[in-house]
């Protein structure tokens, strides 16, 4: 930012005549105009260490969920989720989710996942 | 579990054991059970109930050897680098009344795009992994028991990996944590988007596990160059993280704000630091304050550094802390020693409990000063947010540079830290959900189209495979070691000699380290003293001798110098000759026994021995001598004929002679002894009375060999003296 001269008695005009509570109930008005977008950004989006977190809490450990996101981020396939890709491959392959997820990791099943959730299509959510 | 005892130390290699079967026996964040007590004579409001086992304040020792223990969560930070030699400092600092433990993560782990495995050695801090996390809280799983206090086990959640190491903190039954997206953004040149996409997920998992959050505001006032001009963006920064926070789902009272003191002497501390406490508090009253002490202005001196938290503590006690976190004050020197943190908890303690109830006596204003200034403080910061919300929100605003200017705002120095929105570390790595995205887990924040496998898993998406390792920890995989060179095994076989064994060797933080302080004035300047004080340290055969501390007295009468090194040789605990354990009874004993059988004694420096001092601090009641326990005493004096000793005895019907002497010269001092022994003999009354000497030459041995009833040397309190005329008087009687 541009050097600025201390110019709080002028900027604080409007302040000035607030009381403690209604100073405080703008600061929260406030708080939450910031906040506002940085939450829809959360909600919105994802990203490997979310994914990772997922196939975490799955059951994988922190050496095949990397190489899982690895593997589906290149294939352009952590918009459908990690652990979707996991559970996708394990329910209609009929293998459990660890097998499956380690196979993914090994580059199996990434041409039918690509196929089934039609990952050259924008969808975004 | 099996429970310890406090004469037990604690055994490194089984903790290590069975750690793959180890899950935490407890998860979430608990407060302090804040009560009113009452112990020995005293009543306190801001307190919470004593520990089973602990170490009190020395003073206690004159009041019964209470602990009272304040109402706030006291943290300790402990992290050395090797996690193994932490826990046994863990135990240690719980005794001085921690139960907020926090674990620094190795440099570097907040860029690590993962988790770590295994135990490396870390560097300022320990790299935070799966097999660590579960070995120290299984010791402090151990030691709360020990304790009867639950212990808060706290680490970081932010970097590049947030969303897994939430995961993991979750799974490990770690009940607290650091999460606050803009330190990423700030201090760690991670890209902001990301930063906050992840902070989203962690939270939730956060929220999830009950884990207590801290925010990372009080980097700002660390890395500003004056401290204290950059309140009014404290007020926003905590804005940031706890709206955000409570947004996602973590709830008011775990939401922690971390708040240090700016300013610290000698800036006038209070003035600068008191309003800004109040604003805050006022502005954030439905949140918790993690109250810290200040870093910025330390240096090397630990007496300098203490001064400060004092007043910090003061801070906290003039306004509220939930939180009471505890800085060393050796941290301006080096990473945390033992004694330091032992230190900075001792001193919380005793201020916090020294200062009880202070604002049932005094109160801070609500007109003048303080109240203008604190208004002020707020109205900047509103003013802040403003404009931030005018530039387009707060990726543009970090992207201007409006945090961690030097001005105080509104004024600007144009040296605020900046960051591009598509810059730093995991730029370009935040992706979009797509309409068919899901996740089947719990505790995951967003959109996620579970429905689209059955409404039934809109409430429980990770039914879907059958719970997930939140419901079923069973389902973790554990890592033990990833680096054949580079773990606890190799760091405990190198110190095998020294654990469990009969081999000593001083310790600052490591098991073995045999570091040593040497404290030392020099009548000269600075420079020269630090070279004097380094040539010292080598003629006593010290090694890698340091200067870590220099204290000017005068710039040329004298200059203070601390230096360390280590010591070669080892001790063998076979070598030493132990001294007799010298037995005290309770206060309340001896006041019984003496109201019941009133005992008499005459006391005095024998032969030709003018020194008087120590005689007058086992006697006087000013002193704690035994005078007040009831015991009457007549004092004859300095330089007493021995015969005289036992005439006024007998003519005074005493029950004790009290002989001091510290002139050790030819052995005049056993001389002495005899010739007590020999003359009461020959007056017929030695079988009615207990003979007593001491002096600073005077062991218990010694004395009884030269027909003494005992003997007290150095460190002597009139406690030990009555509870032993006690014990005799009593075995006389029967």
């Amino acid at each position: 930012m541009k050097e600025r001269k201390d110019d709080f008695n002028k900027r604080r005009a409007h302040l000035k005549n607030m009381n403690d509570q209604e100073l405080k109930d703008y600061f929260y008005q406030l708080s939450d105009k910031m906040i506002a977008p940085l939450i829809d950004h959360g909600y919105k989006n994802t990203s490997p260490s979310i994914e990772r977190s997922v196939l975490l809490r799955m059951g994988f450990s922190s050496i095949q969920a990397k190489a899982i996101v690895n593997m589906l981020h290149e294939h352009d396939l952590l918009r459908k989720g990690a652990g979707h890709c996991v559970y996708k491959v394990s329910n209609d392959k009929n293998i459990d989710i660890i097998a499956a997820g380690v196979e993914i990791q090994d580059g199996k099943h990434i041409d039918y996942l690509k196929e089934v959730f039609k990952v050259y299509e924008k969808n975004s959510a | 579990m099996k429970k310890i005892q406090p004469n037990e130390k604690l055994n490194i290699p089984n903790i290590l054991q069975n750690l793959e079967n180890y899950h935490p026996k407890r998860k979430g964040w608990t407060w302090r059970d804040q009560k009113d007590i009452k112990l020995g004579q005293f009543e306190y409001k801001q307190a919470s109930p004593s520990l089973k086992n602990s170490v009190p304040l020395q003073s206690a020792n004159y009041l019964g050897g209470i602990d009272p223990q304040p109402d706030a969560v006291i943290t300790a930070e402990i992290a050395s680098g090797r996690f193994e030699d932490d826990i046994r400092r863990m135990r240690m600092a719980a005794y001085h009344g921690a139960d907020h433990i926090m674990v620094i993560r190795t440099a570097g782990q907040s860029h690590f795009d993962g988790l770590l495995e295994g135990t490396p050695q870390g560097v300022g801090g320990i790299p935070i992994t799966r097999k660590q996390l579960r070995a120290q809280r299984k010791a402090l799983d151990i030691i709360e028991d020990e304790v009867g206090r639950p212990i808060n086990y706290h680490s970081y959640v932010s970097g590049v990996a947030g969303p897994e190491i939430g995961v993991l903190f979750a799974e490990e039954g770690v009940n607290g944590a650091h999460q606050d997206p803009q330190y990423n953004v700030l201090y760690r040149n991670i890209n902001m988007v990301r930063s906050f996409v992840d902070a989203a997920e962690s939270k939730k998992v956060l929220a999830y596990a009950d884990i207590a959050q801290i925010d990372g505001a009080h980097n700002a006032n660390a890395t500003a160059r004056d401290a204290w001009k950059v309140m009014p963006e404290l007020l926003v920064q905590h804005a940031i993280n706890s709206v955000f926070s409570e947004k996602i789902g973590i709830k008011p009272e775990n939401i922690c704000l971390s708040s240090v003191p700016p300013a610290a002497p000698p800036s006038p501390d209070l003035k600068l630091n008191l309003p800004y406490a109040v604003a805050l508090r006022e502005f954030f009253d439905r949140y918790k304050i993690r109250a810290q002490m200040n870093t910025k202005y330390m240096d090397s001196s630990t007496r300098e550094a203490t001064v400060t938290h004092v007043l910090n503590l003061l801070i906290s006690r003039l306004t509220t802390a939930d939180i009471q976190s505890t800085i060393t004050p050796d941290e301006g020197r080096n990473v945390p020693w033992h004694i330091y943190n032992i230190e900075a908890l001792d001193t919380t303690k005793q201020a916090m409990v020294g200062m009880d109830d202070l604002l049932s006596m005094v109160g801070i204003k609500d007109t003048g000063y303080i109240y203008d200034k604190k208004r002020e403080i707020q109205e900047r910061a509103i003013l802040m947010m403003e404009e931030i919300i005018e530039m387009g929100g707060y990726f543009k605003a970090v992207e201007a540079g409006m945090f961690v200017d030097s001005g105080e705002y509104p004024e600007r120095n144009a040296d605020g830290i900046s960051r591009e929105i598509d810059g730093g570390i995991g730029a370009g790595t935040v992706i979009p959900r797509d309409k068919d995205y899901m996740a089947p887990v719990t505790a995951h924040y967003g959109y996620n189209n579970i429905a689209q496998y059955g409404k039934s898993f809109e409430k429980t998406p990770s039914k879907l495979i059958d719970g997930c390792t939140f419901e079923k920890p069973e389902k973790i995989q554990f890592i033990d070691e990833m680096d054949e060179t580079d773990n606890v095994y190799l760091r405990l076989k190198e110190t095998e000699r020294y654990r469990d064994s009969k081999l000593l060797k001083p310790e600052v933080e490591w098991l073995g380290d045999g570091v040593v302080t040497v404290d030392l004035f020099f009548p000269i300047e600075a420079k020269v003293a630090a070279e004097a004080a380094i040539k010292t340290g080598e003629k006593m055969n010290l090694t890698d001798v340091e200067v870590i501390h220099k204290e000017v007295l005068h710039p040329s009468e004298g200059t203070r110098v601390q230096i360390k090194g280590r010591v070669g040789f080892e001790i063998n605990i076979d070598d030493l000759t132990l001294p007799e354990e010298v037995e005290a009874m309770s206060e309340e004993e001896i006041f019984d026994y003496v109201k019941k059988h009133p005992l008499k004694v005459v006391a005095g420096t024998g032969g030709n021995d003018e020194h008087s001092v120590g005689i007058r601090e086992v006697l006087d009641i000013k002193h704690g001598g035994v005078e007040k326990y009831g015991i009457k005493y007549t004092y004859l004096g300095t330089s007493v004929p021995i015969e005289k000793f036992v005439d006024a005895a007998i003519e005074m019907d005493a029950d004790c002679i009290m002989m001091s002497t510290i002139i050790s010269h030819d052995d005049v001092h056993y001389k002495n002894m005899e010739k007590l022994h020999n003359y009461a003999v020959e007056k017929g009354v030695r079988d009615k009375l207990v003979l007593l000497a001491g002096g600073t030459q005077v062991t218990p041995e010694i004395a009884r060999k030269y027909k003494m009833d005992q003997g007290f040397g150095r460190g002597t309190k009139g406690q030990h003296i009555a509870s032993f005329l006690v014990k005799s008087h009593k075995e006389m009687k029967h």
